[in-house]
């Protein structure tokens, strides 16, 4: 077995890491968010712009509150008993999410998650992927054909699946699995996606290539990465936000982070010194 | 290479002495405690078949007694006549009667004699109705179980908030499991037979039996529920589906092994438990199999035969004598190899749903 040669970076990625992406729309917007599990306070008042189409990377030390930020833009924590959002607002395209008048349900199907470890259902590939728009209630069979097949596409994972999609998830590569996490999480037409440590329990070689379709998939998506791996966020992020203690520390664009924090605590994290 | 004589002194030699005894003392008494549980079940289960063998199956093709199990329990009529023993049931008796009766009166002799007649109840014939009666309490009971079961272990689990409320409901139902079961018939009689009206019945033993099982399943559910990762629940959340999409498809398929698994003990509780449906379900004889019925709310609303009840019936309501050994221990094997057939086949479905969702 021979090892790939060394990754090279992107040119798309060099170009942005010289110059800086042109001004670009932000999507999501925090203002002032403090967070509470019961009577702990998670995150404190946090302001966060994240912009379409682009990588942003939240990094930071284990209980910094960067999986709960992320965790808060699909309202996934109202699954956990005695959490709550005190003060601030999230608005994804404007609308605050938090209203009354905003459905979960909808939310989550244009706000798609990947989680650390992969969790394909015990059901075929095909089905796992099917799964998101059979409980919308789409059962024609050439619509989910089509969709599971771009979907998979999507994610990079159709040649290496195509001729065992009734075979079962489960009997998949930690690799694959996890990408077909995200073909499902593609397959309900998220305009975000939230990837919470995708690549923690993956090998070098796939978690290379998770990264590879991270740089694919921004080309129309909109990408949250949360990474305990700082190499990662300096391959694959154009922003990056540094968590401490609940408290957003630092956000800049991926370069200037790793290159030149302006903050003292990022430049010890980002070197290694702590975390 | 080193000989025996300056070799070093192997400091791993074994000590000996009263600790490696009390080991070989304690090993020995505990498999001698295994064997023994394993010789009374095998006496227990010996008796039953040599005694029961019998008549359950026969020398001839098809190498079981057909008329055991396809006919009702009949009376046993012991006799003598022209010097011959004849032992018929109620039937072939009445038949073997008319006939030499008509034959005496042929020839002008007056009527035959029996001599040393003896009529023994039941004790002829088939068990039928019995394993006909156990099937149905079994499934519709286990049925009205599992729904209410697994209804509530997913209340108590998924929906409910941990709290006062829900801890005494828990404390209610671990209650309900140390209840005796002779205490679940009373409450069926007050509660079904009576305050229902529904008389003695089948609908009355399902429910009676129901409850009874109803605390074992609820615990296996929560706990098989509880079993499924959380990986599972939260993927399908993320992709928009409500919180009962997500029981239902990604979450309940992945507990049903596990339900049906402690489901499978319930069974052989249903079906062997004679308390609950002596005043609930359980008919001393019924000719007509329960589907025999004019009106189809017949079915529901009449007793049914039952096996352990009806081996309670031939083992101690009547008089017993050498001719009533034979239908009970042939109702006991047959009741053996009932619940045997039936947890064997939950098992089977429980292995065939575990590999289409195993993880």
């Amino acid at each position: 077995m021979t090892l790939p040669p060394p990754r090279t970076p992107k040119i798309e990625n060099r170009e942005s890491k010289i110059a800086p992406p042109a001004p670009v729309r932000t999507l999501i917007e925090i203002t002032g968010l403090d967070f509470y599990y019961s009577e702990k306070k998670a995150l404190d008042d946090i302001h966060l712009r994240l912009p379409e189409k682009r990588v942003t990377a939240f990094i930071g030390p284990s209980g910094c509150g960067k999986s709960t930020l992320l965790r808060c833009l699909n309202r996934m924590n109202d699954l956990i008993d005695g959490t709550a959002i005190r003060r601030g607002s999230i608005k994804i395209n404007g609308i605050d999410i938090n209203r009354p008048d905003v459905d979960p349900i909808e939310l989550r199907k244009r706000v798609g998650m990947v989680f650390q470890k992969s969790n394909p259902f015990p059901k075929s590939i095909y089905e796992n992927i099917a799964y998101g728009l059979r409980i919308q209630g789409i059962n024609t069979k050439s619509r989910l054909d089509e969709v599971v097949e771009r979907s998979l596409r999507g994610a990079a994972l159709w040649d290496e699946v195509k001729d065992r999609l009734h075979e079962s998830g489960l009997g998949l590569s930690g690799g694959q699995q996890q990408r077909l996490c995200i073909a499902r999480a593609l397959a309900v037409g998220p305009e975000i996606i939230l990837m919470d440590e995708p690549c923690s329990a993956l090998d070098p070689i796939a978690t290379a290539k998770i990264e590879e379709l991270i740089h694919e998939l921004k080309r129309r998506y909109t990408l949250i990465i949360v990474t305990h791996s700082m190499q990662q966020a300096a391959r694959c992020s154009d922003f990056t936000a540094f968590f401490y203690l609940g408290r957003l520390i630092e956000h800049a664009d991926t370069r200037t982070i790793f290159m030149s924090p302006s903050n003292p605590q990022t430049e010890a994290y980002v070197s290694g010194r702590f975390g | 290479m080193d000989t025996a004589k300056n070799a070093p002194e192997n400091p791993f030699r074994s000590r000996g002495g009263a600790l490696v005894w009390r080991e070989r003392a304690l090993f020995s008494l505990f498999r001698a405690a295994t064997y023994c549980i394993l010789l009374c079940g095998a006496l227990v289960l010996g008796n039953i078949v040599f005694k029961g063998a019998g008549t359950v199956f026969s020398s001839r093709f098809p190498f079981v007694n057909t008329t055991f199990f396809t006919e009702a329990p009949e009376t046993l009529h012991v006799f003598e006549y022209e010097g011959a023993a004849h032992r018929l049931g109620d039937r072939d008796y009445r038949a073997f009667r008319a006939t030499e009766t008509a034959r005496a009166a042929a020839e002008g002799r007056p009527a035959p004699r029996f001599t040393n007649e003896q009529a023994i109840v039941y004790s002829a014939g088939g068990i039928l109705p019995c394993i006909v009666g156990t099937l149905l309490l079994v499934a519709g009971s286990m049925t009205i179980a599992l729904v209410l079961g697994v209804a509530s272990a997913i209340y108590l689990s998924e929906y409910a908030k941990s709290g006062p409320v829900v801890r005494v409901i828990r404390l209610a139902i671990l209650n309900l499991a140390g209840v005796p079961s002779i205490v679940f018939g009373l409450f069926g009689f007050g509660m079904f037979v009576i305050f229902f009206g529904w008389n003695v019945s089948l609908m009355a033993g399902w429910f009676t039996l129901a409850f009874m099982v109803l605390p074992v399943v609820i615990t296996a559910g929560e706990e098989s529920l509880k079993a499924v990762p959380r990986g599972f629940r939260e993927g399908s959340l993320a992709l928009g589906a409500t919180k009962w999409q997500t029981i239902r498809k990604a979450v309940l398929p992945c507990a049903l092994p596990g339900i049906l698994t402690s489901s499978i003990l319930g069974i052989a509780r249903v079906a062997g438990e004679t308390a609950p449906i002596m005043f609930t379900a359980a008919y001393v004889v019924r000719d007509k199999l329960p589907w025999q019925v004019s009106e189809i709310s017949d079915f529901f609303f009449q007793g049914v035969m039952a096996l352990p009840y009806h081996i309670y019936v031939v083992s101690s309501k009547i008089p017993q004598n050498e001719h009533t050994e034979r239908v009970q221990y042939g109702s006991a094997l047959v009741f053996l190899l009932l619940v045997a057939l039936i947890a064997a086949a939950s098992i089977i479905l429980r292995a065939r749903l575990r590999r289409a969702y195993k993880w």
